[in-house]
């Protein structure tokens, strides 16, 4: 008998009192999901809690996002930026304008190359008010994991009707990249660790600068 | 296992000798859980360490699920979640592996500890590599699978900073979520000095010893490693078993590495690690964060299904453990404690791992939910497992805080009736069992209550005559008398108070 | 009614059911003290005795049966009727014993609950002219669940005054057998417990469980810091004029 056979078979047997009935009548559960949470604003409440994550977060006319990252790119002086391929040609060219040497992920770097990149810039998929997260699925104006972790800058644009109230909300909007089959990486601020007497540190592994620009 | 072959020096740092993970304890390496507890009651400094973390911890806790005006109803809601998965874990798991696989991930079976290492070593022999980076996780190290690997010449670097300060300091995990709670930063700061050099990348010189400083030793440190991994091997929070996708919630971003540089990942879970669809996962991003590091959210959280094209590892593996799970499954009453999501809550409450710490339990499991799941998942036959169930006042805090409403406290009550029972069924006799012949004698009929305590009214009468308080006595009184005074019985008691002032019965 | 003295009480601490029924009858109460009645079983139950605990049971239930109202000073012994007896009773396969129980669940007050709910009141008249501090023991507050009602009726005493426990909500260490089984850590909590109490500056430190009291207070006494332990009951019946 296959391991797996015996692990099912003691579980059947360990279930012998369980009447045999579909998981939804055994146990019935009456729950609504994705249900939004009330809040005065949503957009407020986002802002709120992702500087409340010690993140950076401008709001600006959809309009002025080029400018914003030129201007970002420029004050935090950063030499080189790794881009998704599907990102948006004015926030490229946006990046260049602020000094920045743009390297394409084609082919895809290494991970030591990838390690000497200074920032990335990226679209996100969907922002989550209630606890300030970003969440990507990595999509071509995202791109692929390693491109939003290694590096120690990370600016993400997020679009103003991206953003929903609480997390309930939020899963509903990734069904459809979770059934693609897309990974999803769910950031609250920047990296973080609480394991040394608690006190929060923050910036271990992942980029230690997250800079929101939020596009109304 | 954790003996190298001859000749061979070890990779990692060695861990302490005795039990750690959930193999059958030695006894001699194993004492119960008294004397384990007296020995870290000595230890001033751990006690002011777990003092500080956990009471800063339960503080914000309140804070964060304060926040949440449906609480109870997410609890309730994870509750029956889980409960639907246990009662019906062989139609999740089918589920699971079926999508998993159909995801492109390679997934494993593995009956207890031992097989699961197999599995392990293996697949990461096949690969040709002497060292994986692993996120921490509670499954691999219930199964000791750094040994393991270490007994096979392959090198597991922790990448939680709080496991590698464990990993370096030659220790031993003292809590599931902050296994390095019980260390300070100037205890940190002499082990990464004394170690860190010896294993890879070596601190800054004249490194001082606060904690951003110490976390940018580690970043470092770790980025090495990170960079030349080709195998990561990692637990799981959940595997949602409607869509066959893993999910890993961290803080620090080792988790992304590990599950993003390399060319393979190795996930070894719990079987009852399952959520049963994606839209449930609602539920458990909101009391998972909230009830573990008290934050609204942990900074990072990654999801996959199977190996995703041109992103991250394209050789995925998910070995599923039982490893004494179904012994808990096969208990009506305590499977409950499989709802256990890892948050650690119940222990930052707890009064007594507060004071005795992580270690004192002898379990990778430790506090309220090590002593409801350890003597259920390895049995109640050594010592140290028996001791486990009483070591709790039975204050019901940590039911108050348990985010899938584990009623622990009862199945704390239930593990010591196995003991009880099992004592009572075993050919010498103990001495609790011999006492509760009597003492149940006393209670059964108010008669028999009555002459007790007419005899402990005549014994008081004469023995402790005009005294209120008795001071420290000879055993059996002496392990209450030595720290406190008991108040001297007095010489009337009610019944036979109210039978001379309201006239007798009714 | 009916007085649940608890065995503890009982045996070891009389002037608190006697408390109760001085409270009880100054409320125009007829209490009746049935004289089957011994003890909760939590001490045989919590330690794994599960037999012992259905023999505690049984008594109960022949004891109090036929009473409305079934009234006891202690949250703990209230608690673990209200909590095991029925659980006893379904795990012994006696199903009629646990229908049983049912009921004298149903009719079952911890103190504080008896006076708040059922009587409707917080003054009860009583005057206490000192300073106290207040112990929420665990099983008065997780299993019975008498919430903040001896807080209410503390407040309603004349010349009481109230001062809060640091940490009030964590355990003081007791835990039955647990303080015989693991005697190290119970200390070391009971002098915790202790010590927050004497931060408070309180004459007395008050609780509605004799067992966690007697923890509390054997620590106070052996520390001589000359904080005093009363139960609720002996406050709420305690009057002006009366000795102390």
């Amino acid at each position: 008998m296959s391991s797996r056979d015996v692990i099912l078979s003691r579980i059947r047997k360990a279930l012998s009192d369980v009447p045999n009935l579909p998981p939804e009548k055994d146990i019935p559960l009456n729950w609504e999901y994705g249900k939004p949470l009330a809040m005065d604003d949503v957009l407020d409440t986002f802002t709120q809690m992702c500087l409340d994550y010690k993140a950076v977060v401008e709001r600006v006319p959809v309009a002025e996002v080029p400018a914003t990252i030129t201007k970002l790119v420029t004050e935090r002086q950063v030499k080189t930026f790794v881009v998704p391929a599907g990102l948006d040609q004015d926030w490229r060219k946006a990046a260049a304008d602020g000094g920045a040497k743009l390297i394409e992920d084609d082919p895809p770097l290494s991970s030591p190359e990838l390690n000497d990149i200074d920032g990335v810039i990226t679209a996100a998929r969907v922002g989550i008010a209630d606890t300030g997260t970003i969440v990507l699925d990595h999509a071509p104006d995202q791109g692929r994991r390693a491109l939003s972790l290694v590096p120690d800058l990370h600016i993400c644009v997020i679009l103003a009707d991206q953003v929903v109230s609480d997390v309930p909300e939020a899963v509903q909007r990734l069904k459809p990249s979770i059934v693609a089959g897309n990974p999803l990486t769910w950031i609250s601020g920047g990296s973080a660790t609480s394991d040394i007497e608690l006190s929060r540190v923050e910036g271990v592994h992942g980029p230690r600068k997250l800079l929101i620009i939020l596009a109304e | 296992m954790s003996t190298n072959p001859p000749g061979q020096a070890r990779r990692t740092p060695a861990p302490p000798k005795g039990t750690v993970g959930i193999g059958q304890p030695e006894p001699v390496a194993s004492p119960v859980f008294r004397e384990n507890a007296k020995k870290q009651l000595q230890n001033t400094l751990m006690r002011r360490n777990m003092k500080h973390a956990t009471t800063t911890i339960r503080n914000k806790r309140l804070l964060r699920v304060a926040e949440v005006p449906n609480w109870d109803e997410v609890r309730a809601q994870g509750a029956g979640l889980k409960d639907r998965v246990a009662r019906h874990l062989d139609y999740y798991l089918a589920m699971a592996e079926e999508n998993l696989i159909k995801a492109g991930a390679q997934v494993h079976w593995a009956k207890d500890a031992q097989e699961a290492n197999q599995i392990i070593v293996s697949l990461v022999k096949a690969k040709g590599v002497d060292e994986v980076v692993k996120i921490k996780s509670m499954a691999t190290q219930e199964i000791e699978m750094n040994e393991a690997l270490e007994a096979a010449g392959i090198a597991a670097w922790e990448t939680d900073l709080a496991e590698l300060i464990v990993q370096l300091g030659h220790d031993r995990p003292s809590h599931i979520l902050v296994p390095a709670i019980h260390r300070n930063r100037e205890e940190v700061r002499e082990i990464f000095n004394r170690e860190m050099g010896r294993y890879g990348t070596p601190p800054p010189k004249n490194m001082p010893n606060d904690p951003p400083v110490l976390a940018g030793a580690a970043r470092v440190h770790l980025r090495e490693k990170f960079l030349r991994a080709k195998v990561g091997i990692s637990g799981g929070n959940m595997i949602i078993a409607d869509t066959g996708t893993m999910v890993i919630v961290e803080s620090e971003g080792n988790g992304r590495m590990c599950l993003t540089l390399p060319e393979t990942l190795i996930s070894v879970v719990g079987v009852e690690k399952i959520i049963p669809s994606f839209d449930d996962l609602e539920v458990f991003m909101k009391l998972l964060p909230r009830s573990s590091t008290a934050e609204r959210m942990n900074p990072y959280t990654s999801m996959w299904s199977g190996v995703t094209p041109g992103d991250g590892p394209q050789e995925v593996h998910v070995v599923l453990v039982d490893n004494g799970r179904t012994k808990v499954l096969d208990d009506p009453e305590g499977r409950f404690v499989l709802r256990c999501i890892r948050c650690s809550a119940c222990m930052n409450k707890c009064p007594v791992f507060e004071r005795v710490g992580g270690h004192a339990y002898g379990s990778v499991y430790p506090g309220p939910i090590g002593i409801a799941l350890t003597p259920l998942m390895r049995g109640i036959d050594s010592p140290i497992d028996k001791s486990l169930p009483f070591a709790c006042t039975l204050c019901c805090a940590c039911d108050d805080v348990c985010p899938v409403k584990i009623p622990l406290s009862d199945i704390i009550v239930h593990n010591r009736n196995r003991v009880a029972d099992k004592k009572r069924h075993d050919i010498h006799p103990h001495l609790e069992t011999t006492v509760m012949i009597p003492a149940d004698w006393a209670f059964k009929k108010a008669k028999h209550f009555e002459l007790v305590q007419k005899a402990v009214s005549i014994a008081s009468g004469i023995a402790f005559k005009n005294k209120d308080y008795l001071g420290p006595m000879p055993w059996p009184a002496s392990p209450w008398t030595r720290a406190r005074d008991i108040p001297a019985p007095p010489v009337e008691s009610f019944r036979s108070w109210w039978a001379k002032n309201r006239g007798g019965a009714k | 009614m009916a007085l649940f003295a608890t065995c503890i009480n009982d045996l070891m601490f009389p002037s608190t059911p006697k408390a109760v029924v001085i409270l009880l009858e100054r409320l125009g109460c007829v209490v009746e003290f049935p004289m089957e009645q011994t003890c909760c079983g939590q001490m045989f139950t919590n330690t794994g005795y599960f037999n012992d605990g259905l023999d505690c049971v049984k008594t109960y239930v022949k004891a109090f049966e036929p009473y409305e109202y079934i009234v006891g000073p202690s949250g703990s012994c209230v608690g673990a009727i209200r909590h095991q007896s029925v659980m006893l009773a379904e795990k012994a396969g006696n199903a009629k014993l646990a229908t049983k129980a049912a009921k004298c669940v149903e009719h079952s007050y911890d103190l504080t609950e008896f006076l708040v709910d059922v009587l409707g009141l917080t003054d009860v008249g009583a005057f206490f002219p000192h300073k106290v501090t207040y112990h929420p023991t665990c099983h008065s507050v997780r299993i019975a669940k008498v919430g903040d009602r001896p807080y209410q009726l503390l407040r309603g005493v004349r010349g009481l005054e109230l001062v809060d426990l640091p940490d009030s909500d964590t355990c003081c260490g007791f835990g039955g057998t647990f303080s015989i089984k693991n005697p190290e850590v119970s200390a070391a909590m009971a002098a915790d417990k202790a010590r927050n109490v004497v931060s408070t500056g309180a004459e007395y430190v008050v609780t509605g469980d004799n067992a966690c009291l007697m923890n509390i207070g054997g620590v106070l006494h052996r520390n001589n810091t000359g904080v005093k332990p009363i139960h609720l009951a002996e406050i709420l019946a305690h009057q002006e004029g009366d000795a102390l």
